[in-house]
């Protein structure tokens, strides 16, 4: 492919998420935001990367750019060796079924279905599993975040805790290589919200990797680093015990 | 209008049948709710949303459902499109007594009878605007595999949104991602569609081109249920309930 050395070594060195020198700059009648200048980050196998930064940081736009969600300007964005910086957002969207999970803040199931279709919906797109292994592998994912019970009813029927619960089952469907999770917690208490990342810190433990946007110290403090980011750029990069203490 | 010339063109015909759901005589009534009461029990104690409401829509009318907060208003959408259950009375929709369907099988029958429309669009973020739709007729499985795409790209003609077909939902404007979210509604040609509060998060210009889209569907033939708190808005349905209280306190045709 092109000649690309990057794309054919996909060893455990190289890093599952490599960006280098990542641009997005947003254009609108009102002049144009730089949301990010010139982003570096390397994100290795089996690490919890918890992104912090004000409202208006750049750190959902990192995420959307990592998720292929948006696009870069300019730079590279490679994912598990894949070079997401020249996808169509049709590719993109393949290589994320397959390769990326995404939480969000706002749960973003789909009310109309039971529980256990909406974990089901990814499965159907990536094909990876026959239909009868679907409804196992659901089942199986909704008994890991503990809401196995509640498989037959509506998500509106669940309560902020459950529902987030349901959109991790339903992240890890297509069994990713990468969670990422923007402000999974926003919107819940405190005991909620480490009931969560408790669950987040067990799928690192079975090897995920994972990328969580969050303003929560607590929560930020449970990663194994920690990047920061202030108009658009990455101010502080830490390692911290998390989940290894 | 080009939504009615080309709804004229959706001409399934409405011979569903129902193995699991009683049949059930309405008189010609498409939405027919008897003594709806709905309680909802928690540690705090009981609190009763619907206190015994009766609610006849014809097939073909444009009702909006009026109230203050805490009226009643979506109570009385979700168990009409089977996402909540009536603690008790009758839920018969389209012939079918929804109240007498387990959650799957609601879910197969709301599928293809009902499209339902929310206030913040509940789009799948991961998916693009087409492939939304094709997700509900994957599930509605009124198409055959192959017309679906041709469809899919059809509804959101319908709606003005072809040339955004394949962008994600967060690179659109609320408006255009509520378009697209009725676009998905009509996926399975319903013979219902239901919108709850669906202008509510639009600024005024995104709500009028959201709302005329609605009436457009309605003189071409559907039946809507529309839930709002914008009162000009529903004096534009043929029809409004008011709620209060979990009752229906006052009901009039408009013009």
């Amino acid at each position: 492919m092109n000649g690309q050395v990057f794309h054919t070594n996909t060893s455990e060195s190289q890093p599952l998420i490599d960006l280098r020198n990542v641009v997005k700059i947003y254009s609108s009648l009102a002049g144009s935001v730089t949301a990010l200048q010139g982003i570096d980050l390397q994100v290795h196998r089996g690490e919890f990367l918890i992104v912090m930064g004000k409202s208006g940081s750049g750190k959902t736009t990192l995420v959307n750019i990592v998720t292929g969600l948006d696009r870069s300007t300019s730079g590279e964005i490679w994912v598990d060796g894949a070079p997401l910086h020249r996808f169509s957002t049709e590719k993109a969207a393949r290589l994320r079924g397959k390769t990326i999970g995404v939480v969000f803040q706002s749960f973003e199931l789909l009310p109309t279905l039971t529980v256990l279709q909406n974990v089901m919906l990814p499965m159907d797109f990536a094909r990876r599993y026959s239909v009868r292994e679907q409804r196992q592998r659901a089942l199986q994912l909704l008994q890991q975040v503990d809401i196995a019970d509640h498989a037959r009813k509506y998500p509106t029927a669940l309560s902020g805790g459950q529902q987030q619960r349901l959109a991790i089952a339903r992240a890890m469907a297509n069994d990713p290589a990468i969670l990422v999770a923007d402000e999974p917690t926003g919107s819940m208490d405190s005991g909620t919200a480490t009931a969560v990342i408790d669950l987040f810190a067990d799928l690192v433990r079975q090897g995920r990797t994972i990328l969580l946007v969050t303003h929560d110290k607590d929560v930020a403090k449970r990663g194994s680093r920690i990047i920061t980011l202030a108009d658009g750029e990455i101010i502080a990069s830490e390692t911290s015990e998390g989940i290894h203490a | 209008m080009m939504v009615d010339t080309m709804l004229k063109l959706d001409t399934k015909q409405n011979t569903r049948r129902y193995e699991n759901g009683r049949q059930q005589e309405s008189n010609g009534r498409l939405v027919d709710l008897r003594e709806v009461v709905k309680t909802y029990q928690s540690s705090a104690g009981t609190f009763t949303a619907l206190k015994g409401v009766d609610l006849q829509v014809e097939s073909g009318a444009f009702v909006s459902i009026i109230g203050k907060s805490g009226s009643g208003k979506s109570t009385l959408i979700n168990v009409i499109t089977g996402i909540d259950r009536p603690t008790s009375g009758e839920v018969i929709v389209d012939h079918v007594q929804i109240h007498s369907l387990n959650e799957e099988q609601i879910a197969v029958w709301r599928g293809r009878s009902i499209g339902v429309i929310f206030q913040f669009f509940q789009l799948l973020p991961t998916l693009t605007a087409v492939e939304n739709i094709l997700l509900a007729m994957d599930y509605g499985g009124q198409y055959p595999r192959i017309e679906r795409p041709e469809r899919a790209l059809y509804l959101l003609e319908l709606v003005g949104m072809a040339d955004h077909a394949h962008r994600l939902p967060n690179s659109l404007s609320g408006g255009q991602q509520q378009c697209v979210a009725i676009a998905r509604a009509l996926a399975n040609d319903p013979v219902l569609l239901t919108a709850d509060e669906p202008t509510g998060n639009l600024d005024s210009k995104s709500a009028e081109m959201v709302f005329h889209l609605f009436e457009n569907l309605a003189q071409a033939g559907k039946t809507i249920l529309m839930v709002t708190h914008d009162n000009d808005l529903a004096a534009r349905a043929q029809r409004t309930i008011k709620l209060a209280d979990g009752r229906v306190v006052d009901e009039f045709t408009n013009r």
